[in-house]
């Protein structure tokens, strides 16, 4: 059998430290420990006056949208705004990818003009990786979402959420329900919870919306019925159901989803009574979740955004960080073999 | 013209059984003695074959030559060079041509150019329906008396049973044999690898096993019905070439071969996203290799088969849903295929029946025999010696994830018509 | 030449800081360590000088000038200051003065609260290896240290002071 070479983690530089953020997979839960706590002290960061740290001035941050998105791209901007970084935000659905440029020459571009980092957002799983891999070695490569496969920011915030309204992992109960299949917010917590020690990751769903493979990669319990499901959880994850599942024969109506999945009042009481409601956003009022429940005091909803600054300027720091460190790394090795 | 004497090496030719270290004469074109030297025999040029095994040269069902129509993945000079390099001296090209081939036009073009390049014998696929479309007939004996071998409708399924029946009827009307791959593309569509927890994981869409299982079961009751010659390509999971051992049990005229890849990799080569190991139909999982392997073990796939597809580098370069499916591998048939032997899955003489006499006779090829009288197609390798996959490449397409291993065997010397097409 | 043990110079760092402050008729100043070192000077300080008042913790991390270089150091926790930072008389409080570069770094983030009145600056330990203008208003002890040498304060409590020989390059 022909054996592959053994390559270093692609997200990491040689002393371990993140360089990109592509995907929570193969990272150690000390890594995923240390940006939540790098995120608390930037949570603080934001409850001052001057809003801002001067950690990446003079740097410049791109954030490459190849799929729309207004709340992931704001977020990001004002992440990379408060470490004093100029940002550049580019919306290629819009520009020379459809003049037929590939997706290979335009960050190539991008990268020419001196950009230290890029957040990418893409409709095809492992474009993140790709970027990383074959376009832009040197340049950290922050992952806004790709396809279905990862949104490790979203992952981490969501673990920062919960982290700060419930403490640690290992005795929770954390009920993840919706389009897990398409999801890929869905598959970042799972790989989150599990790196994090959590020993009761539950998945809820109709058969249509779930992946095969969810015990054996995320050690998680799979049920297809709400009720079943959110007894004594601690944290419930909405996850959003969006209009085109209806057509291709995964679901019949939003109706029937809503009154089979929907997050209500009386399914949250089965729950935990302190037990905490989350959505990554925008929420479908009526189709996953009722509207009193997304505005109960159990929700959380609101808060994740800060969560979300918070990380996000957490990863952007600690990835141009293991960038520099790894330049610094390598000119000395490089001046110790000239001596 | 020339003749030639091959001298002490192990010659095995898996259709008459014949394994044993003598010697060959070949006299113009074909093979003339082995053992012992003809009466007035004298060698214009002789080849120390001490330590090679000599075997018929590969037969290989699926070659991509990319000619007429997608010159920037390769041409039929390049394509069939990287053949001969790979130890093979007869190839099936598919049909999916641009334009397609199904007229005799397109037939005759590729006959000629492969003629001129002299590399490998071609052995054109025609295309069973217009276009592939699936819909109307191709004029099949017109391709035949052109040179087409088979029938294919590529992985383009034909939709409407009510047509794959008659396409079937008809060609069985004139003993035609068609190659079919299964893969439903309603369950199919969209997918990327195979549904399992890899693709799960990595987030792509998956094809499932039904996809084959459902198509092959589909076309299998209709070749019953029918009567029609079939050869089954491409197979990829452990349940569907349990369907073909049924059928064959059943007395179905029914072979099947398989990707060499297939017999190598699973769908865990996806955890980078490496567009290299982004193939159609797609890599499955450990078991289903596992049964692919047997089967070839078994006989129940009587070929094994590159599937050499080649690629211009932007077509791989760029997130794995926008890449195109293909590995460029026919240049390493025979060192990679020597994996098998050296895993202990095959012996030699079997391996090699997988790769020349099981293959001809699928398609009732003139080829994949080492005997007196026959053309004189060999391949000359040394067993003991490693190849350094990459180190020389002739395909115009890179896209090859074994590039830098180091596989076994070498092929020293590859000869079609009593001439030397490869020389290592 | 030996270490000077700190709970020895603390007594003396007060008095010379309420002289300072009272000839500058500072009468309630904000008390800011400097994590994680300063911060324990700090609290010994402050119960030297009976202060029973807020303390604040200052976490230089984001603001180093050394981030393009080394990146981001371990994180020592966030910032935490308890009061208004605009118009107050700040005394600002760091284990060991080295190049001056912490404490600049120190300052651009105070004023990134907000305007202090005034900064004081209060050191245990001056190494005289100064690269910008920055000095203590009270100091506890001056010591030269060997180009390779550095010294580390171990605490909270009790404080002590340990020599430490630089990797080889």
């Amino acid at each position: 059998m022909p054996t592959a070479a053994i390559k270093r983690p692609l997200q990491l530089n040689d002393l371990g430290q993140l360089r990109h953020f592509l995907s929570l997979d193969g990272l150690p839960g000390e890594l995923l420990t240390e940006i939540l706590d790098t995120a608390d002290s930037f949570l603080e960061v934001g409850s001052r006056a001057v809003k801002k740290v001067p950690l990446l001035r003079g740097r410049t941050v791109c954030n490459v949208f190849f799929e729309n998105s207004t709340r992931t791209r704001t977020t990001f901007e004002l992440a990379a705004q408060r470490l004093s970084a100029d940002v550049i935000t580019l919306n290629v659905s819009t520009s020379s990818t459809n003049k037929g440029e590939t997706l290979f020459d335009t960050l190539r571009n991008l990268e020419a003009m001196a950009a230290d980092m890029f957040v990418v957002r893409h409709a095809d799983s492992g474009a993140a990786h790709f970027i990383a891999e074959h376009v832009c070695p040197e340049v950290a490569i922050i992952n806004g979402g790709d396809g279905r496969h990862a949104h490790p920011t979203q992952g981490m915030l969501d673990m920062l959420t919960i982290r700060c309204h419930k403490g640690d992992f290992a005795n929770l109960s954390v009920a993840i329900v919706g389009d897990i299949l398409h999801s890929r917010v869905a598959r970042s917590d799972m790989l989150a919870l599990h790196a994090l020690g959590c020993r009761d990751i539950r998945v809820i769903g109709p058969h249509t919306l779930l992946p095969v493979g969810l015990e054996e990669n995320y050690g998680a319990r799979v049920f297809t019925s709400l009720s079943e499901g959110l007894k004594d959880v601690d944290v419930i994850i909405m996850l959003r159901l969006q209009r085109e599942r209806m057509q291709g024969g995964l679901l019949p109506s939003e109706g029937e989803y809503y009154r089979q999945y929907g997050l209500t009042t009386q399914r949250l009481a089965l729950a935990k009574p302190d037990a905490i409601v989350m959505h990554p956003g925008p929420i479908n009022r009526g189709v996953e979740i009722e509207s009193a429940v997304a505005d109960c005091a159990q929700s959380v909803i609101l808060n994740q955004v800060t969560y979300g600054i918070a990380i996000r300027m957490a990863v952007m720091s600690m990835a141009m960080s293991g960038q520099a460190a790894q330049r610094q790394l390598e000119s000395e090795t490089a001046a110790q073999e000239q001596n | 013209m020339a003749t030639m004497r091959i001298l002490g090496a192990r010659v095995i030719d898996p259709a008459s059984g014949l394994d044993e270290v003598t010697d060959l004469y070949l006299d113009a074109t074909k093979i003339v003695a082995i053992g012992k030297a003809p009466l007035d025999f004298t060698a214009d040029e002789t080849l120390d074959a001490q330590g090679l095994v000599a075997a018929p040269g590969l037969v290989d069902l699926s070659v991509s030559l990319r000619e007429p129509g997608y010159g920037r993945k390769g041409n039929i000079a390049s394509e069939t060079l990287a053949a001969a390099a790979g130890g093979v001296t007869s190839l099936c090209c598919p049909p999916l041509t641009r334009p397609v081939m199904d007229t005799a036009a397109v037939v005759d073009l590729v006959l000629e150019r492969a003629q001129e390049a002299g590399h490998t014998r071609v052995f054109p696929v025609g295309a069973l329906t217009r276009e592939l479309g699936g819909e109307q007939l191709a004029e099949l004996v017109t391709l035949r008396d052109a040179g087409c071998v088979a029938f294919a409708n590529g992985l383009n399924e034909i939709p409407n049973t009510r047509n794959l029946r008659r396409a079937m009827e008809y060609a069985a009307t004139f003993d035609l044999t068609l190659v079919l791959h299964s893969q439903d593309a309603a369950l199919a569509e969209g997918g990327l690898a195979h549904e399992g927890p890899t693709a799960s994981f990595l987030g792509l869409p998956g094809i499932p096993e039904s996809a084959e299982t459902v198509a092959l079961a589909r076309q299998l009751l209709l070749v019953e019905q029918s009567g029609v010659r079939a050869h089954f390509t491409q197979l990829t999971s452990a349940r569907g070439v349990e369907m073909i051992a049924e059928a064959q049990a059943r007395g179905l005229r029914v072979s099947a071969d398989v990707a060499l890849y297939q017999l190598i990799l699973t769908d865990e080569a996806l955890a980078g996203f490496s567009s290299l190991y982004h193939v159609q139909p797609p890599l499955r999982s450990l078991a289903d290799r596992e049964a692919l392997r047997q089967a070839v073990k078994s006989g129940v796939v009587q070929a094994i088969a590159s599937h050499h597809q080649p690629h211009e580098q932007d077509a791989k370069l760029a997130p794995f849903a926008e890449t195109e499916p293909g590995i460029s591998s026919v240049e390493l048939l025979l060192p990679l295929a020597m994996t098998l032997v050296e895993d202990g899955l095959l012996d030699l003489p079997t391996l090699l029946e997988r790769l020349t006499w099981g293959p001809a006779r699928v398609l009732q090829l003139p080829a994949g025999r080492l005997a007196v009288g026959a053309p004189a197609d060999l391949v000359l390798f040394d067993p003991q010696t490693s190849t350094l996959a990459g180190e020389s490449w002739y395909s115009r397409g890179q896209n090859c994830p074994f590039i830098g291993h180091c596989l076994p065997g070498k092929v020293r010397y590859t000869l079609l018509d009593g001439r030397i097409s490869y020389r290592a | 030449m030996t270490l000077p043990n700190p709970t020895e110079l603390l007594p003396r760092m007060a008095r010379d800081l309420r002289a300072h402050l009272a000839a500058r008729q500072i009468s309630d100043p904000r008390f800011i360590g400097i994590q994680t070192g300063g911060l324990w000077v700090a609290q010994a300080l402050l119960e030297e000088l009976d202060e029973r008042g807020p303390l604040g913790a200052l976490n230089v991390s984001f603001y180093r000038d050394d981030f393009s270089r080394t990146g981001l150091h371990p994180q020592v926790g966030p910032s935490n200051l308890p009061f208004e930072i605009e118009n107050q008389h700040l005394v600002l409080i760091d284990d060991v003065l080295m190049s001056g570069r912490t404490v600049r770094a120190a300052l651009n983030e105070l004023f990134d609260y907000g305007r202090p009145a005034s900064v004081t600056l209060v050191c245990l330990l001056d190494l005289d290896a100064r690269e910008l203008p920055i000095r203590a208003d009270v100091l506890g002890a001056t010591l030269s240290l060997a180009p390779d040498e550095r010294v580390k304060l171990l605490g909270p409590s009790p404080l002590a002071l340990e020599r430490q020989m630089l990797a080889s390059q």
